[in-house]
């Protein structure tokens, strides 16, 4: 039974990636992409492994779903653009390539593949932590995760000069016409409460249980959309200093504590063991906040009118 | 009684089924805009309330159901203020004489 239910996921995601590849409209391509997103992650619950399945469904398909609507949404039409033949082909070849090549490492790993699990389980108890995801992620390899919101920052910064000199720093375009629909404005004053709760809890969880600051970041900034497509919050301007303090505070908090770490262990982001779940949940609470706004921003777009 | 449970928990997952494959059947077949998000918002609200409620009896604890009971009313707020905004939309793109 649950052979034919992979049998039948995998041929969805299959169906789905071939018509993200050959559909013509761009907005089709992304509906069919967010499906995509939304089958990947069920896949990843059906190989165990729920940490990737919730990234997967709140950052890959959410909150990058929304991105690439808005995208769309402001591209002229495809068939004015539609790119050269060769082109295309190159582009297909380049794809099958990367395909082939990511195909051709999974197939001729070593039996048994080599893996650090049994290492990573074996230190679990020194971090405090329960869940080994969380713990390779913020504590054995913190450098990776520091940088990763470090680039986060980049692309923000990346999308934010996209727009034009004048509105530096001023509003973004709103993400819905105002005044917003009455259905919208309801869902916007109801779900949020729940939403904001629900992401502070996969970040809180993610100690022990599946979740992290991604995924709860990843679900709090589709709140503060909500709130923003509602009407309910208006669109705030780039230059703002309490916003821009709130994007830099995640990243900010995990230097400092790194630095913290030279000063106590001798080496960058080496968490004392008698503290270390103390200071890993510090971090998280700063990252989710940061990881919330930025991700909001990216979504937002660059600005188009300057602040008033 | 458990016999009686599983029983329960089949007729009630499969009604929901059948209220599933309606609904899909709708989105597929219905001519227009309004009678599909018709048929699938009832697959979303009947269909799922069914099996829900099918479901219930073999939740591990009650805190266990009562998370599912919540899964379900944010289903039924998230689907109705959707097939609301989308019915908005669809009726803002039809001609005049394609009004109901």
């Amino acid at each position: 039974m649950s052979v034919l239910l992979d049998f039948i996921l995998l041929l969805l995601a299959l169906a789905l990636a071939f018509r993200v590849a050959t559909v013509q409209d761009t907005l089709g391509a992304v509906i069919a992409f967010v499906g995509l997103g939304i089958v990947l992650a069920l896949v990843w619950v059906r190989l165990d492994a729920i940490d990737v399945a919730l990234t997967e469904a709140a950052v890959g398909s959410g909150i990058t779903g929304l991105l690439l609507v808005r995208a769309a949404s402001r591209l002229p039409s495809s068939q004015a653009r539609a790119p050269a033949p060769a082109l295309k082909l190159a582009a297909g070849l380049l794809s099958a390539l990367l395909a082939g090549a990511l195909a051709a490492v999974v197939l001729l790993l070593p039996e048994p593949a080599p893996t650090l699990a049994l290492e990573a389980a074996r230190h679990l108890p020194q971090t405090g932590l329960g869940n080994p995801v969380t713990a390779v992620l913020v504590a054995y390899r913190a450098l990776d995760t520091l940088l990763e919101t470090v680039v986060l920052l980049l692309a923000l910064v990346g999308v934010w000069s996209l727009g034009p000199d004048r509105a530096w720093g001023g509003h973004p375009e709103p993400l819905a016409p105002m005044p917003a629909a009455p259905p919208l404005s309801f869902l916007g004053r109801v779900l949020p409460p729940f939403g904001i709760l629900l992401g502070v809890h996969l970040a809180w969880t993610g100690a022990d249980n599946p979740g992290g600051a991604f995924q709860g970041g990843a679900v709090i900034a589709a709140m503060l959309l909500l709130l923003l497509m509602a009407g309910h919050a208006r669109m705030p301007a780039l230059s703002g200093q309490r916003l821009r303090v709130l994007v830099i505070l995640g990243p900010a908090v995990f230097m400092l504590i790194g630095l913290v770490g030279v000063l106590a262990t001798g080496s960058f982001l080496g968490f004392p063991e008698s503290i270390a779940k103390p200071l890993i949940l510090f971090v998280e609470a700063a990252l989710i906040l940061s990881i919330a706004v930025a991700l909001g921003l990216l979504v937002a777009g660059p600005a188009t009118r300057a602040a008033q | 009684m458990s016999i009686l449970l599983g029983i329960f928990t089949i007729l009630a997952v499969g009604a929901g089924c059948v209220f599933f494959i309606a609904g899909t059947l709708g989105l597929l077949r219905f001519p227009d805009a309004l009678t599909r998000l018709h048929a699938l918002t009832k697959a979303d609200n009947l269909g799922l309330g069914l099996i829900l409620l099918g479901l219930l009896p073999q939740a591990s604890s009650p805190w266990m159901a009562a998370k599912m009971v919540g899964v379900w009313l944010l289903m039924q707020l998230a689907s109705g203020a959707v097939g609301q905004l989308l019915a908005e939309t669809a009726l803002g793109e039809a001609t005049p004489e394609d009004r109901p």
